[in-house]
């Protein structure tokens, strides 16, 4: 054994550490700016809460909401918030198993958990865009016909007065730099084993 | 016959009018003084801000108002010593108690003369002073919200115009009587103004964290007419200086019975002296009344206290505390350089203008150099404690103010002008023509240690042919005049509101990074407060119905409400549960006999509503607050003296809930007593 062989294991440990990453940094950012909003209101998603550039956006942003007949956001009503931790706990978990392994399958199957595990959440966020955009209140005091409020998962969109935007934040980036260690990590051991 | 008395007219007319043109010499055609890029220089893009904030006195409106300078924008109207009906100031149940006083509820006065709060002689932008003339007292605004905070009354003063001026680590408030008046107050001849008439200078001293007032000792002075002051500062820190008039002590006729003698005095107060003697115990306990009205932060409510005791002292038992010099005749400004070195005493029925000098003054005291005494105060040579004469500056001079390079610049009444004078060499620099008679002037820091000579505003006192005219009544002028360069630039006409007495200008960023944008929510503790839409009620104690409701984009909860009676004292506490800057709610009710409230995010305010007659009446927010706004109404049911018609209230179907719930509530109430 050289130190080249602890490459990989390095590797996996940064991948923990990027999931750290994710209780200190939130994973998505939306935009929304209106004139009415000089600076914009800027939503935070993180991997345990919904944050605002100011403690009160999401009140505010309700209140904006309700004259479309969105369903006000309660971060405590969203189940989500309150297991995706423990899903990244396990992750981080399962990464220092890993290191202590240090087999390629091993890293292989943490790679394609995670990278299973991230799509589900892009769905699972996709459906509460969704759901936030289509289910409105029939009842709302302005009714567009054919219009949907569904924010963009990835990208840029006119909502009636507000332009909103839609981007990963560093909690995102580290999540991504995780899986590219993850998979850095079993290229290198695989190399050392299979070449 | 007849021509000759006409030639005779002309001939007068054409003799006063030359007479004027002396008086006014230098004064040019108001229609040509601009020069090519002034629009310029005052121009604010839009999306752009104003480099300094402008805060004048209202004169008899009793309030502040908040301009931008160098646009002459007006910013903001903060009410201070008058009800004012566009927010419910002094009308709201919490706010009245600022308007008490030993006269009971006085609900204006007459303000004068602005003072920011300075550190190390500069201003710091935490607060805001001013005097009310009529009623004495002295108010403070908060300027994280530009909101009175607090009202002090001064016992056994008439007049405190000569108020209230802050020393250069806001210590004190030097606050001196205009009128002599009986103290304590008694059934006297007006004849016997001379035994009977005392002034009283007073000094508030400040709580060094929260700006809090309190009286902290009077100084019993000669029946004379205390005008303007001002504090020392650098070398002569720890000295206050005043102007008198009225050394004759005349009561009646005082435009000639005042106006006899060559010179009047200034006071030299050494307050530093005045504090060791006031720790000493050599004050006089003196019963009176005086009211106290502070805000609490985070109710929201102001509280009246009376305060029943005040400390005297007397010059005759603290020598070497107070001292005259001469003056020339009816002074007004009384005004500190930069250096705190040279002191400018102004008589504005004088031709000349008296510059004194800190050290010299303290060399005659040293010396005692003294020509007499005055009721046991020494009065100093008058030429010993004189730097040097301004010759024939101008008719009429009242205020005087500095640049950072050792220039003056003072206003004259009655020549119409500004002129600017070097201090040191009492030479004459430049002047330039106001439209019409100039009272004050201000220069952003021009009182204190850091004057910023970048623009002079003059507050004219007649403003005729400036502006559309709008009847017999026209705003009051100012005149913004660019003092960068060697000569005075005019730049600008802005009108004010009321009569603007006396100005401070301040850089903006001291003020405007404090500046709140709503109140934390968490933080109101109003008893009356209702945080959260769920638990709106209305409460009946008696014939005291309150209701607890809130305000937020686009509706008033509860909307509906039956059950009130005729002759119900009905108190609405609304609160408005946004926390977002710029979104006030309103709340106004038909029949009201007071005015509308006006609630900041974040904040509790109470309407008192007396119903009167039977019916169902609407209220409504009057703030335009959303897209939704005319929607935000609701209907109160007035029922008669005795009705059967139970409480009930909500918003949409939670109506019939609450009723529900108020009829089992009144019934356990019933149970409980029988």
């Amino acid at each position: 054994m050289n130190g080249k062989s602890h490459i990989a294991q390095f590797l996996m440990l940064g991948a923990v550490l990027c999931l750290g990453i994710l209780f200190l940094q939130p994973l998505w950012k939306i935009t929304l700016e209106a004139a009415q909003f000089p600076g914009g209101l800027d939503l935070y998603i993180w991997i345990n809460k919904i944050s605002g550039n100011d403690k009160h956006i999401i009140q505010n942003i309700n209140i904006l909401n309700h004259y479309i007949g969105m369903k006000p956001i309660h971060p405590d009503a969203i189940p989500e918030l309150r297991y995706f931790p423990w899903v990244v706990i396990g992750m981080m978990a399962f990464g220092l198993i890993c290191i202590g392994v240090n087999r390629p399958w091993f890293y292989l199957s943490w790679v394609l958990v995670m990278i299973g595990l991230g799509a589900l959440g892009i769905y699972d966020f996709y459906l509460w865009l969704y759901d936030y955009g289509h289910n409105l209140d029939p009842n709302a005091p302005i009714k567009i016909a054919n219009m949907n409020y569904m924010p963009p998962l990835f990208g840029e969109k006119d909502l009636l007065n507000f332009y909103v935007r839609s981007y990963p934040n560093w909690g995102g980036v580290f999540l991504g730099l995780a899986i590219l260690l993850g998979a850095g990590a079993f290229y290198l051991k695989g190399k050392r084993v299979y070449v | 016959m007849r021509t000759r008395k006409v030639n005779m007219i002309i001939s007068l007319v054409t003799i006063m009018g030359g007479m004027a043109l002396v008086v006014a010499c230098g004064q040019r055609n108001a229609t040509t003084v601009i020069e090519g890029d002034a629009a310029e220089q005052v121009y604010i893009a839009p999306g752009e801000y104003d480099e300094f904030y402008a805060f004048l006195s209202g004169g008899f409106s009793g309030q502040i108002t908040v301009y931008g300078l160098p646009s002459g924008r007006l910013l903001r109207e903060v009410p201070v010593f008058s009800q004012y009906p566009e927010n419910g100031y002094g009308y709201s149940e919490e706010s009245k108690p600022m308007f008490n006083t030993s006269y009971g509820f006085v609900p204006w006065d007459d303000s004068h003369h602005i003072e920011l709060s300075q550190q190390n002689g500069e201003f710091d932008g935490r607060w805001l002073f001013v005097n009310g003339n009529n009623t004495p007292r002295i108010a403070r605004v908060d300027l994280s919200t530009f909101e009175t905070v607090e009202i002090l009354e001064i016992p056994d003063v008439a007049g405190l115009h000569c108020a209230p001026f802050i020393t250069e680590n806001s210590e004190y408030l030097v606050s001196g009587t205009r009128f002599s008046i009986p103290i304590p107050q008694k059934d006297v001849p007006i004849d016997t103004y001379k035994e009977n008439f005392k002034g009283l200078i007073n000094y508030v001293s400040l709580d060094q964290d929260h700006g809090t007032m309190e009286l902290a000792f009077q100084i019993e002075m000669p029946g004379f007419n205390y005008d303007l002051a001002r504090n020392g500062k650098a070398v002569s820190h720890g000295w206050s200086f005043l102007t008198t008039y009225n050394s004759e002590q005349a009561h009646s006729l005082l435009e000639v019975n005042a106006s006899q003698k060559d010179k009047d005095l200034m006071a030299i107060i050494n307050w530093k002296k005045a504090e060791e003697y006031v720790a000493a115990g050599k004050f006089t306990e003196r019963p009176t009344s005086y009211y106290h009205n502070l805000m609490d932060e985070s109710t929201g409510i102001a509280h009246s206290q009376e305060m029943k005791m005040t400390r005297i002292l007397k010059p005759e038992d603290c020598p070497e505390m107070v001292y005259f010099i001469p003056v020339p005749k009816s002074p007004h400004g009384c005004d500190v350089d930069p250096s705190g070195e040279y002191i400018v005493g102004n008589g504005k029925l004088s031709a000349d203008m008296s510059v004194y000098s800190f050290s010299k003054i303290m060399k005659a005291i040293e010396e005692k150099n003294f020509d007499g005494e005055i009721e046991g105060i020494p009065v100093i040579n008058y030429d010993a404690g004189l730097h040097g004469i301004l010759q024939k500056p101008g008719l009429g001079p009242l205020h005087t103010e500095f640049d950072e390079g050792g220039n003056a610049y003072t206003t004259f009444f009655i020549s119409s002008e500004v002129v600017k004078w070097n201090v040191d060499n009492l030479e004459i620099l430049d002047r330039e023509a106001t439209f019409y008679s100039p009272g004050h002037l201000v220069i952003p820091g021009g009182e204190t240690r850091k004057p910023e000579g970048k623009y002079l505003v003059a507050m004219n006192k007649i403003t005729k042919d400036r502006y559309l005219p709008t009847g017999p009544e026209l705003a009051h002028s100012a005149q913004l005049f660019d003092i960068s360069g060697d000569k005075m630039k005019l730049l600008l006409d802005f009108p004010t509101k009321g009569e603007p007495h006396y100005a401070q200008a301040i850089r903006a960023d001291k003020v405007k990074p404090n500046s709140k944008k709503f109140y934390n929510i968490e933080e109101n503790a109003h008893p009356y407060a209702t945080l959260g839409e769920s638990k709106t009620k209305v409460v009946r104690e008696g014939d005291e119905v309150h209701v607890y409701m809130t305000a937020m984009r686009s509706h008033l909860a509860p909307d509906n409400i039956e059950g009130f009676k005729v002759g119900d004292k009905v108190f609405f506490h609304v609160t408005n549960l946004e926390q977002d800057w710029d979104v006030p709610h309103g709340f106004a009710i038909q029949g009201a006999t007071n005015a509308e409230l006006l609630v900041m995010p974040g904040q509790t305010k109470t309407l008192l509503w007396e119903p009167k007659k039977v019916g169902v009446y609407a209220f409504y927010c009057t703030d335009f607050c959303s897209a939704l706004h005319q929607e935000m109404s609701g209907y109160a049911r007035v029922s008669a003296k005795g009705a059967d018609v139970p409480l009930k209230w909500g918003l949409n179907e939670t109506l019939r809930e609450n009723q529900e719930q108020a009829e089992k509530f009144y019934e356990q109430l019933e149970n409980k007593s029988k």
